[in-house]
């Protein structure tokens, strides 16, 4: 009897120590003589569970979490390769409710496959779309992306249809597909999961663009703290390269296309996409200014659709399916689903892809189970660092782009950082303009003189020294940033601090006279 | 005369013929489409407030001050980087628009010290200015903060450049001196080092400006909108009050200069944005090295002495004037009308040199009169004429920008003519192909983003060998434009032409050996200049400069004849010349055998013309070239010499074969600003003028007639003309112009190719490109459109001859010369210049590999021995000469470079072969005895000149 047994490779599980509870099943059983298959699989996205440990049972794959190596004897003991009782049993995984609850589009796979098996990969849907895709003319592709109502989920949510349909519209010698996979923002990881977890998806998706708009060259550029997603992804490459599923022919087709991994070199602001495209092209990440739009003078000088890791693994998806099916999630101009990651002080931490639609409240105690601290939640930070806290107050709004527009907040990225009722929302502030001082890549002035003098003026003002007059410049420089600067780095900069102010002022008193 | 400002338009102009409209302010305004709203707004007379745009580079959009509303659209887009588009209703002010300019200036200031009323830029700094624009009344953030001014936080001055300096503490971090070194000077010297508030500009690897890459073309000064990156004449003397725009005095590129003065002070020269030439750029020794005007070593006083041995004697300018005409009729009563002669200068003014050949021709009666050119371009003049009919290259600068492969033979731009290499290095970044023939790597063969295609690196003294390979390859491959040499060329010659360079013999193949050249790197590098498009020859003295020097320049022609590569911008042959007005000096009919516009003096309507105009008969028979003067002078025949402005002691091939002759005459006249080497050997001085202190007219590379203008008075009392026309109205020939616009009408009135010329033309267009005449009022940008000047193209064999100067057991390496950026010609000026801290002596560049065999190691005292001389010189190991070749420049007198240079000429010019000389070298601990027995000369010539005082 061969047991397979998955243990996530996933970076989230190899921090809690996968490796080592893999290595200690493979001893444990070795030594009882078992013969066991282990499977490194993505994560399912339940951190506070990771490693969660699997097992393929007749019924269906049981989970066992979080796993430790001092539980294995026990585990065994317990005879989980049958999907025995024990403390950690989790049961069946596709009827845990956090699992069950979610709509997995584009992460349907991830937690499921073995990422770098091509016939795992295949097995789940893989490369139908591309074959799909193949039999289209490049702008029925652009179509059928358009109609999905597909948008960029880096966090700018620009229609990824129109995007394509520029490109496709350009006459050049050379186009490129470029990835961003620079995923900086705090409290995000959903790129990280899917290139680790089914890196496979970006590949096809990042195919089926270059066919869509014209491209035969694709580059992903992944931070240089993600050295797992790069390994998974250059081994996925090679295989898709040796099974022409990339390269000269794809599939027999004759068409080209071909992609290479690019480390970052840890600049926040080189996720910014003209940033990206500096840096990749070797020099300093500084942005340009648009126009021109990278779809029209892109990588170097020539027409480049970049997307989002998220937003290219949903292509191969909407391939397969068909616009419509993509297109009825969700809620209003917000189609589909988004991957949503839950950080910060969060009792149950992860990934929840859901349709658009769902409350925040409704991902921070259905899914998230209220603070990891017990203490109620007082702030939730979303979008990455550059998006606004929202008060308990707001957490009726829906999950949609245009609902948090309206109140002076954005989706992003999808992520959301929660504080309890301890933070101090003055130094949150504070932070913002660091981050953005430390970040900032120095090219416009409202960012890169502002963000300091920001830390300097919040500093003046929680000291108390004349409080009226620094609120007021702390307000005008907001003005001056939000307006003037460059790129999203210094105008959205401005977003945390003023709700931070605005909602919850009292942090900005003195503190002795609190 | 005031101070003169030209307007920034802040982004480059936009080239288009579709024209859009738009509103700014509520005005209309027609720009060409690409236009970005900042430059519509200005020609709608609307100045944007900026800081980081300037029009000589591309938007970048940083400073965030130029921020508009546009009707229709959501927030404040920059106008620098925002293309205008046609119907759009653009505002420029605005309460909101004023709130944020301010916002910014507020940021901007508080990172900046306050120390206007001190600071060297104040007066002329656009951040000042835009602080009032903008209407800046306080800045709320303090001035403690962060910053990079205060005690604690600046980073000292970098005082290393001994032009300008760079004050960390002033930078406002607009990029624009960044962005100059790239886009407008191509070296890539300057980055921005850091991010966030600590973005701080950087030379090199964050080094001294000294220690970097930075050539010192003060590109990122003129940019700089601070006192950041300032001239050091700036902080010492202050702003100037009036300027004068006024044509360089080095090289053939002929920038166009602003020369800002307080009174007669010069306080620096800026490159004049409206130069056509130039086009706002320039050098390290046009725009810094133009302290020799006023060094100590200036001579101010005529001077005459009986012999070279005797002391100098100051003497009025009556006296000197009186002495050395005197000295003339003497010398020609006695040895006979011929025995004396003139070598006109090409670092003189169109008019002066017009003039010099002028009284040789008409008060000595002979044509005894030779030029410079002699020595450098001579082939270029002959070639030309021959095969295309006219002795000048075909094209304007601008042309470049429109060639799409590059083949440049024998010339080394980013040293001798940096200011086109510049434009030629953009028009390369931008995808033009390049091929480089050459025996050494120069800079262009690869650096900073620029690559040759193909780089030829054959032996010197092959060049013919290999541009007729060339021409087989096109031959025999089919890759001729037969149409156009149908409707173009002779077709007898062509037939000719093309059944020789057919032969088997002129094979790369067959040639390989004797060249150097890989065969097949020569048949690509032919096909790409045959078939990639508009193809643009650029050479220089490397093809000149040899015993086949008019042949391979013939050979040029040839090719671009065979491929149709003339008569349309984007292709042509182009010489780049030397010297600032070699081209001019030409022209004006400095050759023995040529009045002014190539006419040769056996013509007789020509001759009618001029003996006509100057009422005095003219001899139908060449005088004398150079060479001929000193073997005379050794003969005997030839006596005396009036030599403006040049040096053939230090100039010229052979030196002690020179000195020899100088001894051997009996009166020298050397007018010059400085007591030069030939003037060591003179019997009358005459003081001469700077460029500064004259009016005039230069004629560039490009036949660009550009205007000098005078903004101090000569320091001597005269400018050259006056002292040539006094000198001719003591000899008995009279001259009577009141200023050098009355010789230039002369010049029109004698000169076809001249005869649309005047001052009043030139004021108005800025410059003007002979030809300029009723068929061209405007001038000529572009020859040989429609037809060649002669008719039809000629195309004349190019048979290989190698040189007599050959290696041998005892003369195993060939050395070859060259030109170093800082340093100019024979160096009299940039000498006396801080640019010796950029290159203080002639070096000899050697191989690892003949160095490993002599023993020889880096700054070794070396020992070059030739047929003709011997001399010693620092060694520079280097790998950008290839195994059997060394290399050097002669910018400096007691090098004696020359002292080892042959008699050996181009056969039709007698054009010195200074690219070829074999040598051997050997490692020594001194210099060599001519070298001490120059320096020796050398102070007694001085002590000799202090003993009068």
């Amino acid at each position: 009897m061969n047991v397979t047994i998955f243990v996530p490779r996933d970076s989230a599980a190899l921090a809690l120590g996968a490796d080592q509870v893999g290595a200690a099943i493979r001893q444990e059983a070795a030594r009882r003589r078992i013969e066991v298959s282990i499977v490194r699989n993505g994560s399912r996205g339940m951190f506070w569970l990771e490693p969660m440990v699997e097992v393929k049972t007749a019924q269906g794959r049981m989970a066992y979490g979080p796993v430790s190596t001092g539980d294995i004897a026990s585990l065994f003991e317990a005879n989980f390769l049958q999907g025995g009782e024990h403390p950690l049993s989790l049961g069946l995984t596709d009827e845990m409710p956090w699992l069950a609850k979610q709509q997995r589009l584009t992460f349907a796979r991830v937690g499921i496959t073995d990422p770098l098996s091509l016939d795992d990969y295949l097995a789940h849907e893989g490369y139908v779309g591309l074959r799909n895709a193949l039999k289209l003319e490049p702008g029925q592709i652009v179509q059928q992306v358009a109609d999905s109502g597909l948008r960029g989920r880096g966090g700018a949510a620009f229609p990824t249809g129109i995007k394509w349909k520029t490109v496709l519209a350009m006459q050049a010698v050379q186009k490129y597909i470029v990835c961003n996979a620079d995923e900086g923002d705090s409290g995000t990881f959903s790129d990280r999961m899917l290139m680790e977890g089914d890196p496979f998806a970006l590949i096809e998706g990042m195919t089926i663009a270059g066919l869509a708009v014209g491209s035969t060259q694709g580059y992903i550029y992944v931070r240089s703290e993600y050295p797992h997603a790069i390994v998974a992804l250059n081994d996925a490459i090679a295989t898709a390269y040796k099974k022409d599923y990339l390269g000269n022919n794809i599939l027999g087709s004759g068409k080209a296309f071909c992609l290479q991994v690019t480390k970052g070199a840890g600049s926040y602001v080189c996720g910014e996409e003209t940033a990206l495209l500096e840096s990749l092209e070797g020099k300093r990440g500084i942005v340009r200014a648009k126009p021109p739009l990278p779809a029209l003078r892109g990588l170097f000088g020539q027409p480049t659709a970049i997307n989002n890791v998220v937003t290219l693994a949903t292509v191969p998806l909407i391939l397969a399916r068909g616009a419509a099916y993509y297109r009825d999630y969700g809620v209003g101009r917000s189609q589909g689903t988004l991957p949503f990651q839950l950080a910060g002080n969060i009792k149950q931490g992860g990934l929840v892809e859901t349709a658009f639609g769902i409350t925040l409240r409704a991902l921070l105690y259905d899914f998230g189970g209220g603070t990891a601290s017990g203490r109620p939640i007082r702030a939730v930070q979303v979008g990455g660092p550059l998006g606004a806290y929202l008060p308990a107050a707001q957490f009726d709004t829906v999950m949609d782009y245009e609902a948090f527009a309206a109140i002076g907040a954005g989706v992003g990225h999808g992520g959301m950082v929660v504080f309890d009722d301890s933070v101090d929302m003055a130094k949150q502030a504070r932070y913002a303009m660091e981050f953005c001082a430390l970040e900032s890549c120095g090219k416009c002035t409202p960012c890169r003189i502002g963000s300091t003098r920001g830390v300097e003026v919040i500093d003046r003002l929680t000291a108390g020294e004349e409080r009226d007059k620094q609120l007021h410049l702390l307000r005008d420089l907001c003005d001056t940033m939000s307006n003037g600067s460059l790129c999203a780095m210094g105008s959205m900069t401005p977003y945390p601090v003023l709700s931070a102010l605005n909602y919850f002022p009292e942090d900005f008193e003195l503190k002795s006279s609190r | 005369m005031n101070l003169q400002h030209e307007i920034d338009y802040g982004t480059p102009a936009s080239v288009s013929d579709q024209l859009l409209t738009l509103h700014i302010d509520g005005k209309e305004i027609a720009v060409p489409q690409g236009a970005s709203l900042m430059r519509a707004a200005a020609e709608a007379g609307v100045m944007v407030p900026k800081l980081c745009a300037t029009d000589s580079l591309e938007p970048f959009g940083s400073c965030r001050l130029c921020l508009v509303e546009i009707e229709g659209r959501r927030g404040f887009p920059a106008s620098c980087t925002t293309p205008a588009e046609q119907g759009m209703q653009v505002r420029t002010q605005s309460p909101q628009l004023a709130a944020l300019r301010r916002g910014v200036m507020e940021l901007y200031i508080s990172d900046h010290p306050l120390d206007c009323l001190t600071c060297a830029a104040n007066g002329n700094c656009e951040l000042q200015t835009m602080a009032g624009v903008v209407g800046l009344r306080e800045v709320r953030y303090g001035m403690t903060g962060a910053n990079h001014f205060d005690a604690n936080s600046a980073v000292p001055i970098d005082a290393s450049n001994p032009y300008f300096s760079f004050d960390p503490a002033k930078c406002i971090v607009c990029n624009r001196c960044v962005r100059a070194c790239e886009e407008t000077q191509g070296t890539f010297a300057l980055t921005i080092s850091g991010r966030g508030f600590e973005s701080r500009v950087a030379a090199g690897q964050s080094q001294l400006f000294m220690q970097s890459e930075c050539v010192s073309c003060g590109a990122c000064v003129a940019v700089c909108p601070t006192a950041t990156l300032i001239e050091k004449t700036l902080i010492e003397q202050g702003q100037a009050e009036h300027s004068a725009i006024t044509t360089c005095a080095y090289c053939g590129v002929g920038c166009a200069l602003k020369a800002e003065m307080q009174g007669n002070e010069v306080v620096r020269m800026v490159p004049f944005k409206h130069g056509k030439a130039n086009e706002g750029h320039a050098c390290v020794k046009g725009r810094f090295a133009w302290g020799y005007a006023t060094h100590p070593d200036r001579m101010l006083k005529p001077m005459i002495r009986a012999k070279n041995t005797d002391a100098w004697r100051e003497v009025s300018w009556d006296e000197a004037v009186a002495y050395a005409a005197g000295e003339f009729r003497r010398i020609q009563a006695k040895y006979g009308r011929d025995a004396i002669g003139g070598i006109t200068s090409s670092r003189c003014t169109n008019e002066e040199v017009y003039l010099v050949q002028k009284l040789v021709r008409a008060a000595f009666g002979n044509n005894n009169v030779d030029t410079c050119a002699r020595v450098c371009h001579s082939p270029t003049g002959y070639g030309l004429k021959q095969t295309l009919g006219e002795s000048a290259g075909t094209q304007d600068f601008k042309s470049v920008e429109l060639a799409e492969v590059i083949l440049l033979i024998g010339a080394n731009p980013t040293d001798g003519h940096p200011v086109f290499a510049s434009r030629m290095k953009k028009r390369l970044r931008h995808g033009a192909r390049l091929i480089v023939i050459d025996p050494r790597k120069i800079e262009l063969v690869k650096s900073p983003h620029i690559q040759a295609d193909y780089h030829l690196k054959l032996r010197p003294g092959t060049n013919v060998a290999v541009i007729t390979a060339m021409a087989h390859v096109i031959v025999s491959e089919g890759l001729l434009a037969e149409k156009f040499i149908a409707a173009r060329c002779e077709q007898k010659s062509f037939a000719d032409w093309r059944e020789f360079v057919a032969r088997p013999a002129n094979s790369p193949e067959a040639t390989e050996a004797e060249t150097g050249v890989p065969a097949a790197e020569l048949r690509a590098a032919a096909r790409l200049y045959a078939t990639g498009g508009n193809a643009a020859i650029y050479y220089g003295l490397g093809v000149t400069e040899h015993s086949q020097g008019s042949t391979m320049v013939m050979g040029i022609a040839n090719l671009a004849m065979a491929t149709g590569n003339l008569g349309r911008a984007g292709v042509g042959v182009n010489p780049l010349r030397g010297q600032n007005n070699v081209q001019g000096s030409c022209d004006m009919g400095s050759f023995p055998h040529e009045f002014p516009g190539y006419r040769h003096v056996s013509d007789s309507a020509t001759r009618a013309q001029f003996e006509q105009h100057w009422g005095v008969p003219l001899l139908a028979e060449p005088g004398l070239r150079i060479p001929n003067m000193m073997e005379a002078a050794l003969d005997g025949s030839f006596k005396g010499l009036y030599c403006q402005g040049e040096d053939i002691a230090q100039s010229d091939p052979n030196t002690q074969h020179v000195t020899a002759a100088l001894q051997a005459m009996e009166c020298i006249v050397v007018q010059d600003i400085f007591l030069n080497e030939t003037a060591k050997y003179a019997h009358v001085f005459l003081p001469g003028a700077t460029f500064l202190e004259k009016d005039g007219t230069f004629t560039n590379a490009e036949r660009r007639i550009s205007r000098v203008r005078k903004v101090m008075e000569p320091k001597a009392g005269m400018g050259e003309w006056e002292v040539t026309m006094a000198l001719s109205n003591a000899l008995g020939y009279p001259m009577h112009y009141a200023n050098p616009a009355e010789i230039m009408v002369e010049i029109a009135a004698l000169t076809p190719t001249f005869a649309g010329v005047n001052y009043e033309k030139i004021d108005r267009l800025g410059s003007v490109q002979w030809p300029c005449n009723a068929q061209a009022p405007d001038g000529t940008p572009v020859m040989h459109v429609d037809s060649f000047v002669r008719g039809k193209g000629k195309f004349i064999i190019t048979q290989y001859v190698p040189t007599d100067e050959k290696v041998t057991p005892k003369y195993p390496l060939l050395l070859t010369t060259g030109r170093i950026l800082s340093q100019y010609n024979v160096g009299a000026q940039t000498r006396r210049t801080a640019n010796v801290e950029f290159y203080s002596e002639d070096l000899l560049e050697i191989h690892p590999h003949d160095a490993e065999e002599r023993g020889i190691k880096q700054g070794d005292w070396v020992g070059i021995e030739s047929r003709a001389g011997r001399t010693v010189l620092h060694a520079d190991i280097s790998e950008r000469v290839q195994p059997g070749v060394v290399y050097t420049t002669f910018h400096f007198p007691e090098s004696g470079s020359n002292v080892i240079t042959t008699d050996n000429s181009d056969w039709a010019t007698n054009c010195p072969e200074y690219k070829v000389t074999a040598v051997q070298l050997v490692r020594v601990t001194q210099p060599s005895a001519w070298q001490q027995n120059f320096k020796k000369f050398s102070r007694q010539q001085i002590e000799l000149l202090l003993g009068d005082a």
